[in-house]
Formats: structure tokens, sequence, C-alpha cells
């Protein structure tokens, strides 16, 4: 490798050596590919006609006075698939093809990233296995049923928590058996170096645009970006285009389940140790002895125990801040945002609006708040929950 | 002690037997027992794995063997325990298969130091390439246990020269590529990656991953291990009888004997 992929103390790649060969291959295909402009030229095309970008940075009027300050809306919800995966899947697939592996693989949990990387195996044709924990498949069906539409394999996990970790688990045992003719498209900006890098380059097009926009629209650059935070792909995607700016703060929310307190909660952030998990050292949900603890959300794509290493770092040093919302905040503000804005967000964005309608703003203050995708997919659980 | 685990290996002309439990699987009166029912059938070395909540370089067999261990309550600690009455007893070279985190929270030097005060020989960390293994390998060289690397057919030679300079006691050479399990057939390329290995390295090579039947042990050794590595085709007994601690003794015995016999009967190649 040609980089050890730290982010402070935090990153790494603590996986079999079985795999080692294949990462080497992968960060030496990402190397070349992303200065590569007939590499680049392709990913924008596809995300231009394929995918929809730019999606707009939306003034909310309701919001903002609720909120009381000017607050926009990076509407990834309205990204063909209905959430930001699309920018990952685009770029992973064409990557993989670049390096001739026909086959994709990938993890979900909410099931949005198994259908951005169905609809980019469709789109390429390359062959698309999605492994999702059983009790995700009950949970989201209807992206079941997607994925199956554009030609995936879906494969039932019924290990542990049968949810996004192991998932995860199955898909990394599947990768070392197949690695030859195999693409393993990681959703998260998280597991093990490169992919904490080349998603986030992939993600990153949602910050950079936030920046143009406002720029254009306020002549400056926002107080502050909010995003929720699982593995973290939309919200390093978000924030990578202000790091080098302190005057624009930084606040990822955490699924906060039923609670900190009550232990049922995916708050990594907020209430995990540094750990080896997936790949990586991060802060991960662990008891004593480095058992990995089940995470709780009521939200399948924040449903996580680790976090990606980079926001592990920018939470050490400051730059960026994470704070929880509980399942009935994300359940409140989801509804408070289709009333109020005639927008439907998925239960995983809706912790960023609870929290933006939390935190105290200055009226002064012009606050983006991505949404990271839309809430179709969890109309069946709205009901469930009232 | 990684040096009474090297001079089994010079000293011995035959191929050796080296079966795998996870410690703790059912609970620990029974892993103790069958890790005695192992010696008895022909160990020579024995290779414990400690429990992981998530195990992701193992099939569904040992997947199924750590969730038993961890329900039975099986912490690092009580696993030492468990290692310490084993070496107390058999006295045979033991060496331990690690998931990184359960090092990292017990603390990597008191973890090494530990292990060498019950009788530890050798450890591979399942999810540890050479590159991350810095701190681990300082603090098992200081400890005098062995680190453990693997080796694979997709090793590149520099990845072997690495393994061959830094690692200690064996190589582990993967037999089969994928996680661990029971399989009809061990790989074809086999040969190649034991002249690889014995091009590349000073170390005898053990070949694990895949190995679950007596030809299987021989087809190894006669291509130039020293010895094979069973872990699933074992530890599926267990799953088979839950409830009957005398049969699964039984049938751990009448597993492992025959493997065993084959890696005794087989000779060595010449290194």
């Amino acid at each position: 490798m040609r980089s050890e992929g730290r982010f402070g103390s935090f990153g790494g790649y603590y996986v079999s050596e079985l795999l080692l060969p294949c990462l080497e291959e992968l960060e030496a295909a990402w190397l070349d590919a992303r200065d590569d402009p007939a590499f680049t030229a392709e990913v924008a095309h596809e995300l231009a006609h394929f995918a929809g970008r730019p999606t707009p940075l939306d003034p909310a009027r309701a919001l903002s006075e609720r909120v009381g300050c000017r607050v926009y809306l990076k509407r990834e919800d309205l990204l063909h698939g209905g959430a930001h995966k699309t920018n990952n899947t685009i770029g992973q697939a064409l990557l993989a093809r670049r390096m001739n592996k026909r086959h994709l693989i990938a993890e979900t949990g909410a099931g949005q990233h198994g259908v951005a990387c169905a609809m980019a195996g469709a789109r390429l044709g390359l062959d698309v296995t999605i492994f999702m924990g059983r009790k995700d498949m009950e949970r989201q069906r209807p992206n079941v049923q997607r994925m199956r539409l554009f030609g995936a394999e879906v494969v039932p996990v019924d290990q542990g928590s049968a949810s996004l970790k192991a998932a995860i688990n199955e898909a990394m045992r599947y990768w070392t058996a197949h690695l030859s003719d195999t693409f393993y498209v990681f959703g998260t900006a998280a597991g093990p170096h490169p992919y904490p890098s080349l998603v986030r380059d992939l993600q990153r097009v949602i910050g950079d645009e936030i920046r143009a926009q406002l720029l254009e629209a306020e002549g400056r650059l926002p107080s502050a970006v909010l995003a929720c935070v699982g593995g973290g792909s939309n919200a390093i995607g978000a924030f990578t285009a202000f790091l080098d700016d302190p005057e624009v703060r930084l606040i990822g929310a955490e699924p906060g389940g039923e609670g900190i307190a009550s232990g049922r909660h995916g708050a990594t952030l907020t209430a995990g140790t540094s750990g080896c998990l997936h790949g990586a050292i991060s802060l991960v949900l662990q008891d004593e002895h480095g058992q990995i603890r089940e995470s709780h959300s009521i939200s399948a794509g924040l449903d996580y125990p680790g976090v990606g290493p980079e926001h592990a770092h920018l939470s050490e040093i400051g730059r960026a801040t994470y704070l929880p919302v509980t399942d009935a905040q994300a359940l409140d503000a989801l509804r408070w945002l289709a009333r109020h804005e005639g927008i439907l967000c998925a239960l995983e964005s809706a912790h960023a609006v609870a929290l933006a309608m939390e935190l105290p703003f200055d009226p002064s203050d012009v606050v983006v708040i991505n949404v990271s995708g839309r809430g179709d997919k969890d109309l069946e659980h709205l009901e469930a929950a009232s | 002690m990684s040096a009474r685990l090297e001079a089994l290996m010079r000293d011995t002309d035959h191929g050796l037997f080296m079966p795998f439990l996870v410690a703790g699987d059912p609970d620990f009166e029974t892993s103790l027992a069958l890790a005695g029912a192992l010696v008895e059938s022909g160990a020579d070395i024995l290779e414990l794995g400690f429990p992981f909540s998530d195990p992701v370089a193992d099939g569904p067999i040992i997947q199924a063997a750590d969730a038993r261990a961890l329900a039975a309550g099986t912490t690092p600690e009580r696993a030492f325990e468990l290692l310490a009455a084993l070496h107390a007893r058999h006295d045979r070279p033991m060496v331990l298969l690690m998931y990184f985190n359960l090092i990292l929270q017990y603390g990597v030097e008191r973890f090494y130091a530990r292990a060498r005060d019950v009788g530890v020989d050798a450890v591979l960390v399942a999810d540890l390439p050479i590159e991350m293994a810095g701190k681990v390998v300082a603090a098992a060289n200081a400890a005098g246990v062995a680190p453990v690397f693997i080796a694979s057919a997709v090793s590149t030679d520099a990845r072997l020269a690495r393994v061959a300079e830094v690692g200690r006691g064996f190589v582990y050479t993967v037999a089969h590529l994928g996680v661990t399990g029971v399989r009809d057939e061990v790989d074809g390329g086999l040969d190649a990656v034991f002249a690889r290995v014995a091009r590349t390295t000073r170390l005898p090579a053990l070949a694990g991953f895949g190995i679950s039947t007596p030809q299987h042990v021989r087809r190894v050794v006669e291509a130039g291990a020293a010895g094979a590595i069973v872990g699933s085709a074992l530890v599926r007994t267990i799953e088979e009888h839950p409830h009957d601690r005398d049969a699964a003794l039984a049938a751990m015995y009448a597993a492992a004997a025959p493997l065993a016999e084959a890696a005794h009967n087989t000779t060595r190649k010449p290194c």
C-alpha cells in the first residue's frame, strides 16, 4: 500500500492477509483513475445525466422560521435512487469496470446503498450481489423489491443482529473467497483503507456543490453544515469542502435510539471507545473485553456500532461536533418537515433536521442541512410507529 | 516458548497435526476435555481461538463456535485460564488465533505477557497484516511469543519476504482461498505456494483453511507443509453433539485420530 490510510490515531487496514493484494490493487487503481481526466469526465457525465446532479440547495422557508435563521436543505433526496448513495456507487462501479471486475458485491442496511449498487450495476452491465440482514429485509421491503427489479441477487444474512454489521461480515467473507473477479462496493466512508478515502472522494461532490450554490445565493459560506452520521458517508461528503474553513461549524447527528442512558442506540462518536472493527481503528460500541455490541436505531441506515475513522478523528481534534438525536426526535422532525415543507425525508436525514431544530443559532446564521435521502422507504415503518 | 515450537518442527521428519478449537466452546469444562481428547488422539500442537463477536475471517462453523463460547461467558481472561489449565495438564505447544480488537482492549503488552505466562508459543492475529503489526510484533518478541503471519497463493513475493523477515515460529499457509471451513478439495496451486514459501523463508509452513480429511492432510504434507491445521471439521462435531459431553468427546476423538495418523504417517519433504 502506498498509504497507511491514517486519520490521526484512527483508520489503517486491519484485514486478513488474503485481502491485502486486493486492497493494494484497489488503492493503485483509484489513485490512477482519480487523476485521469477521461475517468473523472465519465463519472461527471453519469452523475449529471443518469443521477441528476447537481441537486438543489433549497431555501426552506418554514424551517428557517422554526430554527430562527436562514436554513437551506441540500436535496440529496432528489438524486436518482433517492439518496446520496448513488454518488458513491456510480464512481465505484466505473472503477470496477476499469479494473475488469465484472461482479459487484455490497452490504446494505436500509437498502439505499444496495439499491444504488443494483442501479449502477444495471447501468454498466455488471452482475450485482447484495448482502442484507434479514431483519433489515423485513423493515425495508420496497428496497428489496427495487434491487431485484434492477437484476441484483439479494442474499439474506441471519447471523448476529441480522442487520448492517452482520451484512458487512458476510460481504467481507464472500469477497475473501472470490477475489479475482469481485469488486466490493463499500457503502460508507468506513472499513479498511482505501475505502474511507475513496468513498469520501466520491461523496465530496455534495459539499463542493453546497459551497458553490451558497456562495451564489448568499455570497458567503455557511455558519454550520449538519448531516446525519451512521457510517458517515453523507456527512463526510458534506463536510470535506469546508474542513479548511474553521468558521464553518460541522455538526453530525448520531442515532441516539432510545437515549444514550438506555444503552439502546448507535451513537458511536458520543458513547463509543477506540477499537478495531471491519478493517479500521475507529470509535466503536463495545464491551470492556472488545466484543462489539449490537447497536439500535429506528433508522436502519444508522444502525451500526462503528463509524468512519475520519469522523472519529474530526471529533477528537474538535473540528466537527457530533450529538445524539433520539428515535422519537427523528420521527417528529420527519413529520414536521413533511407537513411544513412538503418534503418526505428519510428517517436517517430526519436526525439532522431534528438537531437543527434543537440547537441555538443566531438570526444572522446561515445553516445547511444535508437531506441525505427520501423517506418513501420508511412509510410502512412510520405507520407502525404511530 | 517459540524455540520449543521451532525445535519440534525442525526435529520431526513426519507431518505434524495441529487441531483448532475455540476456547470455551461449548463451555469451559467441555472445552478443556475436548482439548484433552485431541492430545490423546495425537495432536502435536494445539491451536485455540479466543471467541470474538465478529470473526470475519471465519466460516459458519467457527462463527457458531464463537457464539457458543461467548454465550457460555468466555471472556479473554477466562480463555487464558483455560490455556493455563491445558498447559498444566498436557504441555503441548500452543498457538493462539486472535482477532485484533481483543488484544487491543486487553492491552497489547499485557496480552503477550499473559500469553507467555500461560504457556503460549505463538500467536496469529487474523485481521492484522504485517504493515499494521509493528507494536504487536515488538510485544510478542519481548514476551518470547512467536508472531505468526499468513501466506497464500495471492501473496506477492514482496509480501512473502516481509513474512520471512518479521514472522517467527512458522508460516500459516492458506491451502484454500477464502474463510475457514470444510471443503471437498484443497486447492491445486498448493505445490507452488509451498515452493515459494520455502524459497523465501526458513520458517516451516503449516497448512490451514479447508483441510478436513486424512487425504487433505497427506496432500499438504506431501506438498511441503510441516503439518496440517484442521479446525472446522473438528469443531462441527461439537455442534453435532450439543448436550452430551461424552458423545462429543468420543466424536472428537474419532474425528481427530485418523487426521493425526495421516500426518504422522506422511514423510515430510526435506527442506
